[in-house]
């Protein structure tokens, strides 16, 4: 059984964000950046699903040599293999999961895990576009998984609950936090990653099917005013949430 | 020809979810400037009156009827909504940002080939084109964009558009049988968690972080929230700490929440958790540090003990609802 999960390289969730000169992406400079959490959580489950099933873990990203930092934590945690799909462009969800898809196909993964989302654009597309694209199945936002031969039972989070879905392989699964808990990488992981080969290739080229015309920061929130410094201050917060927010 | 904008509307258990109707609101403005039809789609069992629809500007709607699919099926409604969306040659789709929206709209971009923006809080029609506006990091920027292939698709946040009735009017029904979905990925089952109400959801959350100390204390901010109505939030850090739930979450690896209210209670207010609820229309911060970030953001603020402010604000409240 081939496993693939796909890796993203983004800004971590402790950054400022700035808009960079061009007024359509964040200056990066300063910025750190890191596996995208949620994608700690595929590739955990990339790897228990291994230790269950068997087989072959691969990890696949795309982006620039700076993600190789985010591939070296996934082959210390463990995974096999790894590809960096080398770009410098910057790939709406749809071309993404069009380069991503074609490596799977290349990979033969049957089982293939995303984060829900990348903490960057936010879209939480990709997943679900490659499933369609490779005819395979799909579950989002999955927080509990079992998988026995062919079949797969999924827990997704919903509003207010969870959906228990079933389906079989070959599967998609974008992976939420509560799924499990990420490894940390062993020493001994963390020397083997050292000795593993990243296949470096060059993705066909794709054209965008959605334009950002622009990026700014949100409006700043004056801040507001402090109302006191105890209990007493109560009455005045109440009174304002009944006449000025209206909610009481 | 003229332009057709199909609306995805979302049942769960037959009842059309809110969200929808401020799709369909939102859809219908756009639709003035665009020249276009709007139409609904509704795929499930039996559905309580999906004509209601029509008050927000729809004329038109698709019931695509089987009992198999009460409960969602992404291989099914895909399958489905593509046939119709080819059949009557709707140009633009949009569906509510939902879970199930969400999970369904990517699939369906994937399969017309075309562009997909999610999580549209703000859109206009300039020169015949559609510019949607949409958070980035969790809301640390915003960006617009718009769509360059023939079809396009997009999902607008839940809580944000309002929906507005625009007239009295009832949406045609037309109703359409399928035989045999495809089902080969199906929802078996529904688990309801035990709060009442979903962050995402609420119009009121009330907030608890650090400050709050230990899980049991919780009650406390439980007791308020259900005072108000309103949905039980956490920091990361208590959800890391096992305290709360991780549906609770607010913050950039949790939920993004814009309701009317947001009551932050020792919460200090990280970079990650401002940017998931800092569009909220009103906050309120009660935090014992007075340089806390959290106070930035706040409307309204209280630095203070909350075992001492959140028991009174309890009693202040109820001094009202017993008025």
């Amino acid at each position: 059984m081939k496993i693939a999960v796909c890796l993203n390289h983004v800004p971590d969730t402790a950054s400022k964000i700035s808009v960079g000169q061009d007024n359509q992406s964040i200056d990066t400079s300063g910025v750190t950046f890191v596996v995208n959490p949620y994608d700690e959580f595929a590739v955990e489950e990339a790897l228990k699903t291994k230790e269950k099933v068997g087989g072959d873990t691969v990890v696949i990203s795309l982006g620039n040599d700076n993600n190789k930092e985010s591939i070296k934590k996934a082959l210390a945690m463990g995974v096999d293999n790894a590809v960096l799909l080398k770009t410098n462009e910057i790939y709406d969800s749809l071309s993404v999961a069009k380069i991503l898809a074609n490596e799977i196909k290349t990979q033969n993964a049957e089982i293939v895990f995303f984060g829900k989302q990348s903490v960057d654009y936010d879209n939480g597309a990709v997943g679900q576009m490659c499933a369609e694209l490779l005819g395979y199945n799909s579950v989002s936002v999955v927080v509990g998984l079992e998988i026995n031969g062919n079949k797969v039972r999924a827990e997704r989070e919903i509003e207010g609950g969870r959906e228990i879905v079933e389906t079989e392989l070959p599967v998609v699964i974008t992976t939420q936090k509560g799924l499990n808990e990420p490894r940390y990488a062993s020493l001994k992981g963390i020397m083997a990653a050292k000795k593993k080969i990243i296949d470096e290739k060059i993705p066909e080229n794709c054209s965008n099917y959605t334009e950002t015309i622009s990026m700014k920061k949100p409006p700043a929130k004056q801040p507001g005013r402090i109302i006191g410094t105890d209990a007493t201050a109560v009455p005045e917060l109440i009174r304002l949430l009944k006449e000025e927010v209206k909610v009481i | 020809m003229a332009n057709k904008i199909l609306v995805f509307l979302e049942q769960r258990d037959g009842q059309i979810k809110k969200s929808s109707y401020e799709v369909s609101a939102a859809a219908w403005k756009v639709s003035k400037d665009l020249n276009a039809e709007v139409e609904g789609v509704v795929i499930g069992s039996e559905v309580e009156n999906p004509n209601i629809v029509g008050n927000y500007g729809l004329k038109k709607v698709y019931h695509i009827k089987n009992e198999q699919l009460a409960n969602y099926s992404s291989s099914a409604y895909t399958d489905i909504l593509i046939d119709l969306i080819k059949s009557i040659d709707s140009q633009i789709i949009i569906f509510s940002a939902t879970s199930m929206g969400k999970d369904l709209a990517p699939r369906i971009a994937a399969k017309l080939d075309c562009g997909i923006v999610n999580d549209v809080i703000d859109w206009k029609v300039d020169n015949s084109e559609i510019i949607a506006t949409r958070p980035v990091y969790a809301g640390k920027a915003l960006t617009d964009v718009k769509i360059k292939s023939d079809k396009k698709i997009f999902t607008l946040r839940p809580n944000v558009f309002k929906a507005e009735k625009i007239t009295e009017q009832a949406a045609t029904i037309e109703i359409k049988k399928v035989d045999n979905p495809n089902l080969r990925t199906k929802v078996i089952e529904i688990i309801k968690s035990d709060t009442k109400l979903d962050v995402a959801e609420a119009d009121i959350i009330v907030s608890g972080g650090r400050g709050v100390k230990a899980p049991e204390n919780f009650k406390l901010i439980e007791e308020l929230a259900d005072l108000l109505g309103a949905a039980t939030g956490a920091s990361r850090a208590v959800v890391d700490a096992g305290w709360r739930p991780h549906s609770e979450q607010v913050g950039q690896t949790g939920k993004t929440v814009s309701p009317t209210l947001y009551i932050a209670l020792g919460i200090s207010g990280a970079i990650q958790h401002l940017a998931g609820m800092r569009s909220s229309k009103y906050i309120v911060a009660i935090n014992k540090d007075k340089d806390a970030p959290i106070f930035q953001v706040a409307d309204y603020g209280i630095v203070g003990d909350l075992f001492e402010i959140v028991p009174a604000m309890i009693e202040e409240i109820k001094k009202i609802k017993n008025s």
